[in-house]
C-alpha cells in the first residue's frame, strides 16, 4: 500500500489552534485592510463598465511604445490607458474608463483604426473588444453581489438542515472566513474582478462546504461511536482519519489548477487563481477553523449533538 | 459473474458507448448517412470565445421613437389647422411626448380642440395653459405602445439584415425593456457587422435650398473626394426642411460595381406609389439639385436632368464594394424605427479563439494526466479502477454537454478539468474508507461493501454544496460564465455515475473473478 499519511499518524491539530487563529486573524484583517485601502475589488470591464481592446503585436513592440501611439491619437481626455495582459508577450489592453453614458463608438473606432495602422507590420491583432456600458455593469455587479451572497445562504440553509448549529456555526465561520480572504487576496494582489472570477469565487462558496462537510461527517460519525476520548481527542482523530483523503484530493485539484493557471492562457488567468487561492483557504480551514470551533462549542451534552 | 452484476456491467457499457457515439461527430469528418439519419450528428457547440464572433446588445432610444412620432402628429395638426381656417403659431415639441402651439384669433381655441380630439384621441389637453398657448400630451398608453413597436421593429429589422449579410446561427432576441441580444458566432470582422447592424439608415430625399439663407434651411455636411488627388473634405449642403421621400419607398437596393474606374454604387427599386412620387417629384424640379440623405450625412446632391419614371434611381457616393453591398442591404431591410446605442459588446477574434482552444485541450490533456498517474501510483489497482471510471465520466460528460446543445466556452473547459481534479474525491473516499475496513482485518468484500456504504453518504453531501454553487452561477452568469456552470453541474452528476456506480462495478467484476485475491487498493 503507497501512504502518503501512515494509519497511525497522529497530528494534534487541536494544539495548533491558537496559532491557527492568529493566523486566520492575520489573514482577515490583511484582507480587510487591503479592501478598504484599495477601495473595494479591483473591478474590471465587466463590472465597472468602459472599454478594452485586448491586442496582439510583435513582441519586440514595447508597452511604451504602444503607449505613445494611443496618446498620440489625442485619446487622453477620455482617460486612456495601456497594460500589459498577464505574461503574454506581445499582448496588451488598451482600457477606457466608464463615463457617463454609453460609450462613444466613435473613440473606440478610431483608437483600432490608429493602432492598426500604426502597427500593420508589427504583426497587430485585434485579439478581443470589450465594450460594458454603464446600465449592463451595474446590473452585473449588482447580480454578482446578489449571486455570492445568495450562494452563501444558499450553503447556510443546506448546513442548517444538514447538521446541527455546533458543526453549522463552523461551517459558516469557515465560509466566511474562506470568501473573505478569497476576496481579500483578489485585492491584494490588485486582481482585475470579471465575471469569471465571480464564477469561482462561487466554485469556491461550494468547496469550502463540501470540505467542511467531509471532515464534519467523520467527527459526526465517531461521536455516535461513543468512545471514551475527549472531544479534543475525538476531533484529532478524526482529522488524522481524513487527513490522507484531504492530502489526495486537495491536491490532484490543486495540480489541475496549477495547470490551468500556466497553460489556461491569459484569459482565465485571474479565474485560476482565484480558485487556487479558494482551495488552498478551504481545506485549511475546514481543519483549523470548522473543527476548533465544533470543540469550543460548550453547551448540551454529546448525545443531544448528532441529530440525524 | 453473477446475473445482477452482469445487468450492471452492461449498463455501464451501454453508457459509455452511447457516450462515445454522442461524441464521434467532434472526430469524424464525415458521417455515412444512415448515421445522420438516426443518431447525433453535430459536434459541441462552442461559445464566442472560442469560436471568434461578436455579442451585441443593443438598446434601443425608445424616447426618439416617441418623440419622432409627437413631431410627425404636429406636422399632421399644424396642415389640418390650416385646412380648417385657424391661425396657430410657435408649433414645438416639449420634453419627449408633449406638443404646444398658439392659437390666433379669439373662439378659435374650441374649434382647434374638437378637432383634435376627433383626430388624435390619444392627445390630452395638458391643463394650465396661459396666453392661448395650448399644450397636449400623448396618453401614456400611447407612448407605451409606441415604445414597445419601436423595439420589435427594430428586432425585426436587425434580424432581416443579419439573414441578409448571411450569418450561420446568429441569435437574436429581446432582452429587458428595450434592449435587443445579438449574438454572431464566427464572424470574420465583428466591426463591420457591428456598423451594418447598428446603423439607423433613415434614408431621406430632400431638394437643395435656393437661398441658403432663407429661414428653417436645414445645414448638413457630405464627404466629397477628389478624384485627381485621392481625398476627401468634408462639404456643407444647405437643404430646404421638407422631406420629400424617405427610404419607405424602397422595394428593394442592390449594390453594383462602378464602371471605368467608378466607385460601386447601390441602384435602387421604388415601390409603385413610390415611383409615382419620385417621377412627380423629379418631373416638377428639373435643373434643382436633390440631395441623398442617409443618417443626417448627405451622400450625393446630383442635379435633375429630366422626370424620372419606371421607379429606379441610384445612390451613389464614394462606396467601396464592401460598403456599398451593406448599403444595400440596409436599405432593403429598412430603417430602424429609432437609434441604437451600443450597451454591451464582446467581439472576439478568430485568433485569439483558436488560442483558447488549444490552451484549453493542452490543459485538459496535461491535467488529465496527472490525475490519472497520480490515482495509479497511489491506489495501484484501485487506482486503475477509478482512472477508468474517470475516463467514463469525461466521456459521459462532453456527451451530454454535446448531445444536449450545451455550449462549450473557455470557462466550460476549465470545468471539465477542475472536475477531473474533484472527481477522484469520491473514488479516494471510497478507497481510504476500504483501506481502513482491510486494516480492520475486514474481508476484501466485506471491505469493499462498507467502504462503498459508508463512503456514499460523504461523496453525496460534498458534491451538492457545489452543485448548489453552480445552479446559482448558471442563473447569474452569461455566456463564458454559464459554459463553466454547465460543465460544473453537469460533471457532478456524471461523477456520482461514474465513482458510485461504474467503479463499484469493475471493483466487483475484479473480485469475481478472483474472490480469495486481497485487494490492490
Amino acid at each position: 500500500m503507497f501512504e502518503l499519511i501512515k494509519p497511525n499518524t497522529r497530528v494534534d491539530f487541536m494544539k495548533l489552534r491558537p496559532y491557527a487563529f492568529a493566523f486566520s486573524g492575520v489573514l482577515t484583517a490583511l484582507s480587510l485592510i487591503a479592501l478598504v485601502a484599495r477601495g473595494g475589488p479591483n473591478y474590471g470591464v465587466d463590472f465597472a463598465g468602459g472599454v478594452m481592446i485586448h491586442v496582439g503585436v510583435d513582441p519586440s513592440v514595447t508597452i511604451s511604445e504602444l503607449r505613445g501611439a494611443v496618446d498620440e491619437l489625442g485619446v487622453q481626455a477620455e482617460g486612456a490607458s495601456v497594460q500589459d495582459f498577464g505574461s503574454q508577450p506581445g499582448e496588451y489592453l488598451v482600457r477606457l474608463p466608464a463615463g457617463e453614458g454609453n460609450v462613444d463608438q466613435a473613440i473606440v473606432d478610431g483608437i483600432k483604426k490608429g493602432l492598426q495602422e500604426r502597427f500593420a507590420q508589427k504583426g497587430y491583432r485585434e485579439l478581443r473588444t470589450e465594450i460594458v456600458g454603464p446600465r449592463v455593469s451595474g446590473d452585473l455587479r449588482r447580480r454578482g453581489i446578489l449571486s455570492v451572497l445568495m450562494s452563501t445562504i444558499v450553503m447556510g440553509i443546506y448546513i442548517a438542515f444538514r447538521f446541527d448549529a455546533r458543526f453549522g456555526l463552523g461551517a459558516g465561520v469557515a465560509l466566511m472566513h474562506d470568501v473573505l480572504v478569497t476576496v481579500g487576496a483578489l485585492a491584494l494582489t490588485n486582481t482585475e474582478v470579471d465575471l469569471t472570477v465571480v464564477a469561482a469565487l462561487l466554485t469556491v462558496v461550494g468547496y469550502s462546504v463540501n470540505d467542511t462537510v467531509v471532515v464534519s461527517d467523520r467527527i459526526r460519525e465517531n461521536m455516535r461511536a461513543n468512545t471514551k476520548e475527549n472531544i479534543s481527542q475525538l476531533i484529532n482523530r478524526s482529522l488524522n482519519e481524513t487527513l490522507s483523503r484531504t492530502v489526495l484530493t486537495g491536491g490532484t485539484t490543486f495540480f489541475v489548477l496549477i495547470v490551468l493557471f500556466l497553460m489556461g492562457g491569459g484569459v482565465i488567468h485571474a479565474f485560476a487563481f482565484t480558485l487556487i487561492v479558494g482551495l488552498l483557504i478551504g481545506t485549511y480551514s475546514s481543519i483549523f477553523i470548522a473543527s476548533p470551533i465544533v470543540e469550543m462549542w460548550k453547551g448540551g451534552a454529546s448525545a443531544a449533538l448528532s441529530k440525524a | 459473474m453473477e446475473r445482477g452484476l452482469m445487468w450492471r456491467l452492461l449498463v455501464v457499457a451501454a453508457s459509455t458507448i452511447l457516450g462515445i457515439v454522442a461524441l464521434v461527430p467532434n472526430f469524424a469528418t464525415t458521417l455515412p448517412e444512415w448515421w445522420t439519419f438516426a443518431l447525433p450528428s453535430k459536434p459541441i457547440a462552442l461559445g464566442l470565445d472560442l469560436r471568434g464572433g461578436i455579442h451585441l446588445v443593443l438598446e434601443v432610444q425608445t424616447d426618439k421613437a416617441v418623440e419622432n412620432h409627437v413631431e410627425v402628429l404636429m406636422e399632421q395638426l399644424r396642415r389640418d389647422a390650416r385646412a380648417g381656417e385657424i391661425a396657430t403659431r410657435d408649433w414645438k415639441r416639449e420634453g419627449m411626448e408633449t406638443l404646444s402651439f398658439t392659437v390666433v384669433g379669439t373662439g378659435k381655441g374650441e374649434r382647434m380642440h374638437k378637432l383634435i380630439s376627433d383626430t388624435v384621441p390619444n392627445l390630452a389637453p395638458v391643463p394650465g395653459a396661459d396666453s392661448g398657448q395650448l399644450r397636449y400630451k400623448l396618453a401614456q398608453v400611447e407612448v407605451d405602445a409606441i415604445k414597445q413597436s419601436a423595439v420589435e421593429q427594430a428586432l425585426e429589422t436587425i434580424r432581416n439584415r443579419v439573414d441578409e449579410f448571411g450569418v450561420a446561427e446568429p441569435t437574436i432576441q429581446r432582452t429587458g425593456t428595450d434592449g435587443i441580444l445579438i449574438q454572431l458566432p464566427g464572424v470574420q470582422d465583428p466591426d463591420r457587422a457591428k456598423a451594418l447592424i447598428g446603423r439607423t439608415a433613415q434614408l431621406e430625399f430632400h431638394l437643395l435650398a435656393q437661398d441658403p439663407n432663407a429661414p428653417g434651411v436645414k445645414r448638413l455636411t457630405g464627404v466629397e473626394v477628389d478624384r485627381a488627388t485621392h481625398t476627401s473634405h468634408e462639404v456643407p449642403y444647405s437643404l430646404e426642411p421638407n422631406v420629400l421621400m424617405t427610404g419607405e419607398v424602397i422595394s428593394d437596393a442592390r449594390h453594383r460595381p462602378g464602371q471605368l474606374g467608378e466607385a460601386p454604387y447601390v441602384a435602387i427599386t421604388l415601390t409603385s406609389a413610390g415611383g409615382t412620387l419620385f417621377e412627380r417629384i423629379t418631373g416638377e424640379n428639373v435643373g434643382r439639385r436633390l440631395a441623398i440623405v442617409l443618417d443626417g450625412k448627405v451622400q450625393s446632391a446630383p442635379v435633375i436632368q429630366d422626370r424620372i419614371g419606371g421607379g429606379r434611381a441610384v445612390i451613389t457616393g464614394n462606396f467601396t464594394l464592401d460598403e456599398a453591398r451593406d448599403l444595400a442591404i440596409v436599405l432593403r431591410a429598412g430603417a430602424l424605427p429609432a437609434p441604437v446605442v451600443i450597451a454591451e459588446e464582446r467581439a472576439v477574434g478568430p485568433s485569439l479563439g483558436r488560442d483558447s482552444i488549444e490552451a484549453g485541450t493542452r490543459s485538459f490533456i496535461v491535467g488529465g494526466i496527472i490525475v490519472l498517474l497520480s490515482m495509479l501510483l497511489y491506489y495501484r489497482v484501485a487506482g486503475g479502477v477509478a482512472d477508468l471510471a474517470l475516463m467514463i465520466n469525461v466521456v459521459l460528460l462532453l456527451a451530454c454537454v454535446s448531445a444536449f446543445r450545451g455550449t462549450l466556452t473557455l470557462p466550460g473547459i476549465a470545468g471539465v478539468v477542475l472536475t477531473m481534479g474533484m472527481a477522484v474525491d469520491a473514488n479516494v473516499l471510497v478507497n481510504e474508507r476500504i483501506r481502513e475496513e482491510l486494516r480492520k482485518g475486514q474481508t476484501p468484500h466485506a471491505a469493499l461493501e462498507a467502504g462503498y456504504s459508508q463512503a456514499l453518504p460523504a461523496i453525496l453531501d460534498s458534491n451538492v454544496t457545489t452543485f448548489l454553487a453552480g445552479l446559482i452561477m448558471f442563473q447569474f452568469g452569461s455566456g463564458p460564465v454559464k459554459g463553466f456552470a454547465l460543465t460544473l453541474c453537469v460533471g457532478i452528476l456524471t461523477t456520482i455515475y461514474s465513482a458510485v456506480f461504474c467503479a463499484r462495478v469493475f471493483h466487483e467484476v475484479l473480485m469475481a473473478r478472483n474472490p480469495k485475491a486481497p485487494i490492490s487498493i
